[in-house]
C-alpha cells in the first residue's frame, strides 16, 4: 500500500491488485480503482497537456464533468480510443493508458511554448489570423491547423468490439442513482410501477454513500449507513431493474431516451475477450425521474489550473470512497460549506490542511465543527496566484474588500501540495433541457433549475436546486407522490439531521492585483479559454452567450463545458450588467458524454450495414465473375469481365454481342407495380403525360410520370393485362417512390378512383433478350408461341408456359433491338435465366450488365431517368414532347408545363454530342462553354451520358445545354483540366433513327 | 423521436412514418383554368409555422396510410390525429 492510501473503504478490494500501464509506465492498484484514484495513489496528477497552450494539466474532478484527465487508451490500431475520462475508467489488469496533447512527452512537451506565446493567441485569433494573403491557405494555414487541430488520435483500422443495442419499455425511468433517486425508485417499484434505474457509476449511491460528517443523519445513523440499507432492500424488490455503468446519453422527445451501458470495459484483457462490450439501450418510458445530481464549481482566479489543484469534493471522494489522499498538506478553497466536510475528513485521517474562505464567516454546524477540530480559516480572503510547474507548490492569497470588487492588505504565501476548490454548486439540468426543457435562475444559489414542463417528467434532488439534505428527502417525496399520483407513507416519520448553510458569497471572477490581461484564470480547462478572452469577446461587440460560446470556444470542448458555463455566464453577466437569468444558456445537446461510434452502430455493420436485395439470378451473376452495381439497395451485374478484360473492353464486347446477335439482361430489379380496378385505365390517364384509354388488351405502352411542378419523375413501359388490369414498370431506383407517390394520390387527391395497387417487384424475374437472334432464341425456349409479327408485334404480350410455370413474355425493347421480356414468378428466374443462356449459346448470346445497358440506350438517345434528368427537366427539355398528351384535361404536372419559367426557349435542354476526334471519351459531368477567352466564361450545360460506342466505332455523349435544341450542328468546347475538347451538336438519336431495328 | 398515433393502427414509433407537409392543400379541379399565380400558389407556397401546425404523415413503414395531424412545432406536441376526409379539429 502506498503512502498515499491513507485509509480502508468497502469500495477498494486490497486483495486484488491490478497492474496498468501508464505512459509505458507499470503502476498498480487495486479492483474498484479508477485510473485517476490509481494513479493519485501513486502520486501522479500530471495527466496531460491542455489544447491550445500545452500547458501541464492534472486530475481535477472525480466524475463525467473531467476536463483535464482525458487519455488515450491502447496502442492498437484498432482497439484504440481518444478521450476517455480518467476518473470514469475503471482499471483492470493489462490496460495501457496514454497521455494526449503533447510531444514528444507529458513532462517536456514541444507545445508548450504555446504558453509563451499566448499573449499572441488571444480568443478568435484564427478568424483574425488566417484570413491573408489568400495564397497561405492552402499550403501553410490549413495544414498547420489540420496539424495541431483535434484531441487524441482516431483508430486507423475497424473495430473488433462487439456493440449490442436493445429496446425496452417503462413505466417509470429513474435517472441516477444517488440518494433522491433511490427514493424515488422505490416509491415508484413498490406502488406496482415498472421501474428502471439506472446510474453512470460502478455503485449506487452518489455523493451520499461516502457521506461519513456526524453533521448529516438519518434515523440516528450516518445518511451513508441509512442509504445502504436502502440500497440493499432495493435490490430485493422485484418490478425494479438497476442498471449501473449506465449512462443516459441522450434525452429526447416523448421520453424516449438512450443510454450507453458498458458491459466489459473494466474487466482484464482476458474477461473481455469475445463479450459484448457496450450495450445501447433505447428507452421509452411513460414517466421519467431525472435525478442526475449536481456537480460542484471550480473558482476562477490566476493560475487555476495546476496540476494539484482539484474540485474539493473529489479530494473528498477520493479519500473517503477510494482511500486516497490527493496530497498531504492541502488547502481547500471555497466560497461555501461543503468544503468544510472535506477538511474535516482530511482532518480525521490526520492530512493537514486549511481552509481559505470568501465569506466574511460561516455560522453553520460544520463550520463549528471544523473550527472546534482546531482547523484554520482563513474568511474574507482569495487565493490570487498559484506556483509550480508540474505541480502546485505553494499559493498566495489576500483579504477581500467589503464589497468583493477589489483585494486589501499584504500577500500571504502558503505551501501547500494539493488545492481543493468549491464555488458552490451547479445542478445537472443537461437530462431537462435536451429533452426540451427550459431553465429558471435561482438568484439565491446562482443558480439554473429545471421550470417544470409537462406531467411526463420531473427532476428531483440536487439536480432541481435542493441541496441540503432534508429539503432533498422531504421534498423528493412530496413530489413523487404527486407524480405518479400516489400515496406512499414509507418517509413520513423520517427524522433528518444536517447542517444547514447561511451565507453565500459568489464572485464569478474573482479580484486580482495584476491586469486581466497579464493573468490566466481558467474558464473552460479543456478549451483553454479564459476570463481575458470573455472579457476581449464582449469588447469586441459579442453580446450573445451563443456567440461568445463560439468565439471564444468556451463549452465547445468535448466535456460540454460542464465546469465552465456558468462562469461564462456569469462573467458575461456582470460585464454586460445584466441579470444572470435574463442572459439565457446555452443548449446541451447530446450525448452527455462522448459515445464511442460503436455503441451508436451497434450491429449495423459490415454485411449488416444495409439491407442487400438480390435477385434470383444473383447466384448465376456471381458464378459468371460479374462486378456488381449498387441501384439503390439492389445488387445489380455492372458487367461480366473474361479472361481478365479491363471493364472498357467488357462493356464493348457485351454491346456489340447486344445488336451483333444475342445479349440478355436480368431486368428483375425494375420496379412493378400491379394495378388493378374499374377505374385503373382513368388513373393512368391522370399519372404519366400520354393517353392510356384506348390501350387495347395485350398491349404495352412508354409512359413518362412528371411531378406537379412538371419535371419528368419516372418512366416506363406498362402494360395491360385485362380490362381493368394492368402492371407498371418503373425505374429500379425509383420504383419505392413511384408507389409511395401514387398511392398519396389515390388515398388524399382522387378517393374517388376504384384503383388497388400491389408492389410485385419481388414476386416475378425478369430476363430481357435482346438482338438480332433473340426471337430464334425465344422460338426455341416456347416452341408453340407463334412470334410473327403478325400475331405478337412490338409493344405487345403473350401469357404462356414454361414447363408448365406461367410466364407473361413482353415483347418491349430496353436498347432499341429486337427484344423479348420474359417474366416469370421469382422463385424460377435462375432456372429461366439458365434456359435461355442454353438456348442461345448457338447465338453466341451475351450477359451483358448496368453499364453495357447505358451504352445501348444512349447509342438510341433513350433518356436514364436520374442520368440524363436531374428533377429539372420537363419533358421538352428531353426532346420528349410527342409523348405529352395535348387532348388530355389534365395530368399530373400538365398546368407546370406551360408556366413562364418551363417555357422559355433557353432551358437546358437535351442534345447529342459528337467529339471532333471520335476516339474522344469525354467526361461524365464535364462543363460545356461556347468561348473560353471571355471571362467569366459562361457555363451552357454538362455531359450527361458518354461512351465509346462499338456499334457506331465512335465516340457519343448526351448533354444538357442552354437552348440546344436550335444548336444542331454547332460547335462547342468541353474545357479540360490540361485540354479542351472540341464537339459538335447532334441529334440525340445516334443509331438506327427509322427504328428499323425493332423489326430486324 | 415522437410517437405519433396511427388512426388505423395505433400508436407507434415515428420512424415508421413520413411527413407529407402542410395538410389540406386541395390540388386544383381545374389546373388549366388557374393563373401562373394562382397555380404556383397551390404548387409552391408552404406555411412553416412555430406552433401548432396541421400536417400530413404516412404511416410508410406500416399500414401505409395517409393520415392529419396537429403539432405544435415548438415542442413536438401532437394535439390530434384524423383521417383524410375528416373535418380538422377547431385550435
Amino acid at each position: 500500500m502506498s503512502d498515499l492510501r491513507v485509509h480502508k473503504t468497502k469500495y477498494i478490494n486490497e486483495t486484488k491488485r491490478v497492474s496498468f500501464k501508464y505512459d509505458g509506465k507499470n503502476y498498480f492498484g487495486y479492483e474498484g480503482d479508477t485510473l485517476a484514484s490509481a494513479l493519485l495513489a501513486n502520486g501522479v496528477h500530471l495527466i496531460g497537456r491542455s489544447f491550445k497552450y500545452h500547458r501541464p494539466r492534472g486530475i481535477m474532478t472525480c466524475g463525467s464533468e473531467e476536463p483535464n484527465a482525458i487519455c488515450q487508451i491502447s496502442d492498437k490500431n484498432d482497439l484504440t480510443e481518444p478521450n476517455v475520462r480518467a476518473t470514469e475508467l475503471e482499471i483492470y489488469d493489462g490496460l495501457e493508458a496514454f497521455s494526449q496533447n503533447c510531444w514528444p512527452n507529458v513532462k517536456f512537451d514541444i507545445g508548450g511554448i504555446n504558453n509563451l506565446i499566448s499573449p499572441l493567441i488571444p480568443a478568435g485569433f484564427y478568424y483574425k489570423t488566417f484570413m491573408w494573403p489568400k495564397s497561405f491557405w492552402k499550403k501553410i494555414y490549413e495544414p498547420l491547423i489540420r496539424m495541431s487541430a483535434g484531441l487524441g488520435k482516431s483508430p486507423t483500422e475497424p473495430d473488433p468490439d462487439i456493440y449490442d443495442h436493445k429496446y425496452v419499455h417503462y413505466d417509470v425511468l429513474v435517472i441516477g442513482g444517488g440518494l433522491s433517486g433511490i427514493i424515488s425508485a422505490k416509491i415508484a417499484a413498490k406502488s406496482n410501477l415498472k421501474t428502471l434505474l439506472v446510474d453512470d457509476k460502478k455503485t449506487l449511491g452518489g455523493s451520499t454513500i461516502y457521506q461519513s460528517n456526524d453533521s448529516f443523519k438519518i434515523d440516528d445513523q450516518h445518511s451513508s449507513k441509512w442509504l445502504e440499507k436502502e440500497i440493499n432492500e432495493i435490490s430485493e424488490i422485484e418490478n425494479l431493474t438497476v442498471k449501473t455503468r449506465t449512462s443516459i446519453a441522450a434525452y429526447h422527445g416523448y421520453n424516449y431516451l438512450l443510454a450507453r451501458e458498458n458491459l466489459t470495459d473494466h474487466l482484464s484483457i482476458k474477461d473481455k475477450k469475445d463479450k459484448i462490450r457496450q450495450r445501447l439501450w433505447k428507452i421509452r418510458a411513460k414517466k421519467v425521474i431525472v435525478a442526475t445530481g449536481s456537480i460542484e464549481r471550480p473558482l476562477v482566479f490566476n493560475n487555476n489550473d495546476r496540476p494539484g489543484i482539484l474540485l474539493s469534493n473529489s479530494i473528498n471522494k477520493y479519500l473517503d470512497y477510494y482511500g486516497v489522499a490527493c496530497g498531504t498538506n492541502i488547502i481547500l478553497f471555497t466560497n461555501n460549506d461543503s468544503a468544510y466536510e472535506t477538511a474535516i475528513s482530511l482532518h480525521k485521517k490526520g492530512i493537514k490542511n486549511l481552509i481559505v474562505d470568501l465569506r466574511k464567516n460561516s455560522q453553520s454546524e460544520i463550520a463549528k465543527q471544523a473550527q472546534n477540530l482546531g482547523i484554520k480559516i482563513y474568511f474574507n480572503h482569495v487565493v490570487t496566484n498559484t506556483f509550480g510547474y508540474r505541480k502546485i507548490n505553494s499559493i498566495e492569497l489576500m483579504e477581500l474588500s467589503d464589497d468583493g470588487n477589489t483585494t486589501i492588505g499584504n500577500k500571504i504565501k502558503l505551501n501547500c501540495d494539493c488545492l481543493g476548490i468549491s464555488g458552490g454548486w451547479t445542478p445537472m439540468v443537461h437530462m431537462h433541457t435536451q429533452s426540451g426543457g427550459k431553465l429558471d435562475f435561482k438568484n439565491d444559489d446562482q443558480v439554473f433549475i429545471p421550470k417544470e414542463i409537462d406531467n411526463d417528467q420531473i427532476s428531483v434532488g440536487a439536480c432541481n436546486g435542493d441541496f441540503d439534505l432534508e429539503t432533498i428527502i422531504d421534498k423528493t417525496v412530496n413530489k413523487i407522490n404527486i407524480f405518479l399520483e400516489i400515496n406512499n407513507q414509507d418517509y413520513k416519520n423520517i427524522n433528518v439531521d444536517c447542517s444547514i448553510e447561511k451565507e453565500k458569497r459568489n464572485i464569478w471572477l474573482l479580484p486580482n492585483k495584476i491586469p486581466l490581461g497579464k493573468t490566466k484564470c481558467f474558464i473552460d480547462f479543456q478549451n483553454d479559454s479564459t476570463a481575458k478572452d470573455i472579457k476581449l469577446a464582449l469588447k469586441e461587440g459579442f453580446r450573445s452567450i451563443e456567440h461568445v460560446k463560439r468565439y471564444t470556444t468556451t463549452g465547445m470542448a468535448t466535456d460540454q463545458g460542464k465546469l465552465s458555463n456558468m462562469h461564462a455566464l456569469g462573467i458575461i453577466a456582470d460585464t454586460a450588467g445584466v441579470k444572470m437569468g435574463t442572459l439565457g444558456t446555452t443548449t446541451f445537446r447530446p450525448p452527455f458524454t462522448p459515445l464511442t461510434f460503436g455503441t451508436i452502430v451497434g450491429r449495423n455493420v459490415g454485411k449488416f450495414f444495409e439491407v442487400v436485395r438480390k435477385t434470383s439470378i444473383h447466384d448465376w451473376h456471381v458464378d459468371n465473375k460479374a462486378k456488381f452495381e449498387n441501384v439503390g439497395q439492389w445488387k445489380r451485374p455492372w458487367y461480366y469481365p473474361k479472361n481478365g478484360e479491363t471493364m472498357h473492353d467488357a462493356v464493348q464486347r457485351e454491346s456489340k454481342a447486344a445488336r451483333d446477335s444475342a445479349g440478355i439482361l436480368d431486368a428483375s430489379t425494375l420496379g412493378k407495380i400491379d394495378i388493378q380496378g374499374t377505374d385503373a385505365s382513368e388513373f393512368l390517364n391522370r399519372v404519366y403525360t400520354n393517353a392510356w384509354s384506348k390501350l387495347s388488351i395485350g398491349k404495352c405502352r412508354y409512359g413518362l410520370m412528371l411531378n406537379e411542378d412538371g419535371m419528368v419523375y419516372d418512366d416506363g413501359v406498362t402494360t395491360r393485362l385485362a380490362e381493368n388490369h394492368y402492371l407498371m414498370t418503373t425505374t429500379t431506383g425509383g420504383a419505392a417512390n413511384v408507389l409511395g407517390k401514387l398511392e398519396d394520390y389515390l388515398q388524399t387527391e382522387w378517393p374517388e378512383l376504384d384503383v388497388y395497387l400491389t408492389s410485385v417487384t419481388d414476386h416475378y424475374s425478369t430476363a430481357s433478350v435482346c438482338g438480332p437472334n433473340s426471337k430464334k432464341i425465344i422460338n426455341k425456349i416456347f416452341p408453340e408461341l407463334d412470334l410473327s409479327d403478325e400475331n405478337f408485334p412490338h409493344m405487345s404480350f403473350k401469357n404462356t408456359k414454361l414447363d408448365n410455370v406461367n410466364c407473361r413474355v413482353m415483347r418491349i425493347s430496353f436498347t432499341g433491338e429486337l427484344s423479348y421480356e420474359i417474366n416469370i414468378e421469382s422463385k424460377y428466374g435462375k432456372s429461366l435465366w439458365e434456359k435461355c443462356i442454353n438456348a442461345g449459346q448457338e447465338f453466341n448470346i451475351t450477359p451483358y450488365g448496368t453499364e453495357t445497358m447505358h451504352l445501348l440506350r444512349a447509342e438510341k438517345g433513350f433518356i436514364i431517368v436520374g442520368q440524363d434528368t436531374d428533377g429539372t427537366m420537363t419533358p421538352s427539355d428531353l426532346q420528349m414532347d410527342w409523348i405529352v398528351s395535348k387532348k388530355k384535361y389534365d395530368f399530373i404536372g400538365k398546368r407546370s408545363l406551360y408556366r413562364s419559367d418551363t417555357i422559355r426557349e433557353d432551358r437546358k435542354q437535351l442534345v447529342g454530342l459528337l467529339t471532333d476526334d471520335p476516339k474522344e471519351i469525354l467526361e461524365e459531368g464535364a462543363q460545356i462553354v461556347s468561348d473560353t477567352n471571355t471571362k467569366p466564361i459562361d457555363m451552357l450545360g454538362h455531359v450527361t451520358s458518354s461512351y465509346f460506342s462499338p456499334n457506331l466505332n465512335k465516340s457519343i455523349a448526351l448533354a444538357v445545354v442552354r437552348s440546344g435544341k436550335n444548336m444542331k450542328g454547332k460547335k462547342l468546347i468541353i474545357p479540360m483540366e490540361n485540354k479542351n475538347i472540341n464537339v459538335t451538336v447532334s441529334d440525340t438519336i445516334f443509331l438506327d433513327k427509322e427504328n428499323k431495328r425493332l423489326n430486324a | 423521436m415522437f410517437l405519433i398515433n396511427c388512426p388505423f393502427c395505433g400508436e407507434r414509433d415515428q420512424s415508421e412514418f413520413s411527413s407529407g407537409g402542410e395538410a389540406h392543400i386541395v390540388r386544383p379541379k381545374q389546373p388549366t383554368e388557374l393563373s401562373d399565380d394562382q397555380w404556383a400558389e397551390f404548387l409552391f407556397m408552404r406555411k412553416n409555422i412555430k406552433g401548432v401546425q396541421f400536417e400530413r404523415w404516412n404511416h410508410s413503414h406500416g399500414c401505409r396510410k395517409w393520415f392529419n395531424v396537429v403539432r405544435d412545432t415548438s415542442n413536438d406536441k401532437i394535439h390530434s390525429v384524423y383521417k383524410m376526409g375528416e373535418k380538422p379539429p377547431v385550435k
